[in-house]
């Protein structure tokens, strides 16, 4: 999948949390996305910058505008290198949290993209990618 | 670290959300309204966020805390503005915000404000009776 532009956030302080959600919103209007889908997406990576700051203990963000099948998209990978999810599938549902949040994060976002994965090793990190098509 | 305004109009407390509030701010934000309420013994807020272009589950969630604790206070909160697309995107995420009346814009959410005081007075002056 050609990428045609990309950059990379540093997530340390809840600030850049709204540097994220900046960044999305940037990189979705470029695509052309409709404003309900640049909201859409622009909501998903505030959950996950907010993940990756609380749980993952802070990380970074790289967001890509993605082309495929004549299709342009914006692309999101939130990693971290903090304790990692060791059960996935009960991290998705909706009403799970560790802390204190509602537990909407995780599969909200998912609902909210059209592509949606997570790779996460128990004391190794967890990796969130999700992709929203024009 | 910066606030966000809180203006008192008559027995009400208006708050205008202009910036893409960071976390803390919103925190921040919950806590001054709370005060507020009693220290001004304010029956109503009004959250004007139709400058917001994006709700997520944190400022969701601050908007339904500031909505319950004012119930407890006596005081009922109204949130205005929101725009469609925040609409939306709120329901899809799975926030429903049941427990937070909604108001098309500042007038309107006033109106529903007098409009309940207007009733418990009348309600105040039958238990005279
Ligand atoms: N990057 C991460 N590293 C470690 N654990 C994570 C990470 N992201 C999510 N989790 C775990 O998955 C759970 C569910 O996350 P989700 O975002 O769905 O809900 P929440 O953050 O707890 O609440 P909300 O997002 O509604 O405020 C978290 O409580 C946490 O235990
Ligand atoms: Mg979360």
């Amino acid at each position: 999948m050609p990428t045609t532009k990309t950059e990379r956030l540093g997530i340390r302080i809840s600030d850049d949390v709204v540097r994220v959600r900046q960044l999305t919103r940037t990189f979705a209007l470029e695509v052309g996305l409709g404003l309900v889908d640049q909201t859409k997406v622009v909501t998903a990576a505030s959950e996950l910058a907010r993940n990756t700051l609380d749980y993952g203990g802070g990380g970074d963000v790289t967001a890509e505008i993605v082309e495929q099948g004549g299709r342009r998209g914006v692309r999101l990978t939130f990693e971290d290198k903090g304790p990692g999810i060791a059960d996935i599938e009960q991290a998705l549902k909706d009403g799970f949290t560790s802390g204190k949040g509602m537990g909407l994060g995780l599969g909200g976002a998912k609902r909210l993209c059209n592509e949606f994965s997570i790779v996460s090793e128990p004391g190794l990190g967890t990796k969130v990618t999700i992709a929203r098509w024009k | 670290m910066d606030r966000i305004p809180i203006l008192k109009f008559g027995n009400a407390l208006l708050v205008t959300i202009q910036v893409d509030m960071h976390d803390r701010l919103a925190t921040a934000l919950e806590e001054d309204l709370t005060s507020r309420i009693v220290s001004n013994n304010a029956r109503g807020v009004l959250i004007d966020i139709s400058a917001l272009e994006v709700v997520d589950s944190f400022i969701g969630r601050m908007l339904d805390n500031i909505a319950a604790v004012s119930r407890i206070l006596d005081a009922d909160t109204v949130v205005v503005g929101m725009r469609p697309a925040v609409a939306i995107t709120l329901v899809e995420l799975g926030l429903s915000l049941t427990g937070v009346k909604t108001a098309l814009n500042v007038e309107r959410g006033m109106a529903m404000i007098h409009d309940r005081l207007a009733g418990s007075e009348a309600d105040d002056a039958d238990d005279e009776d």
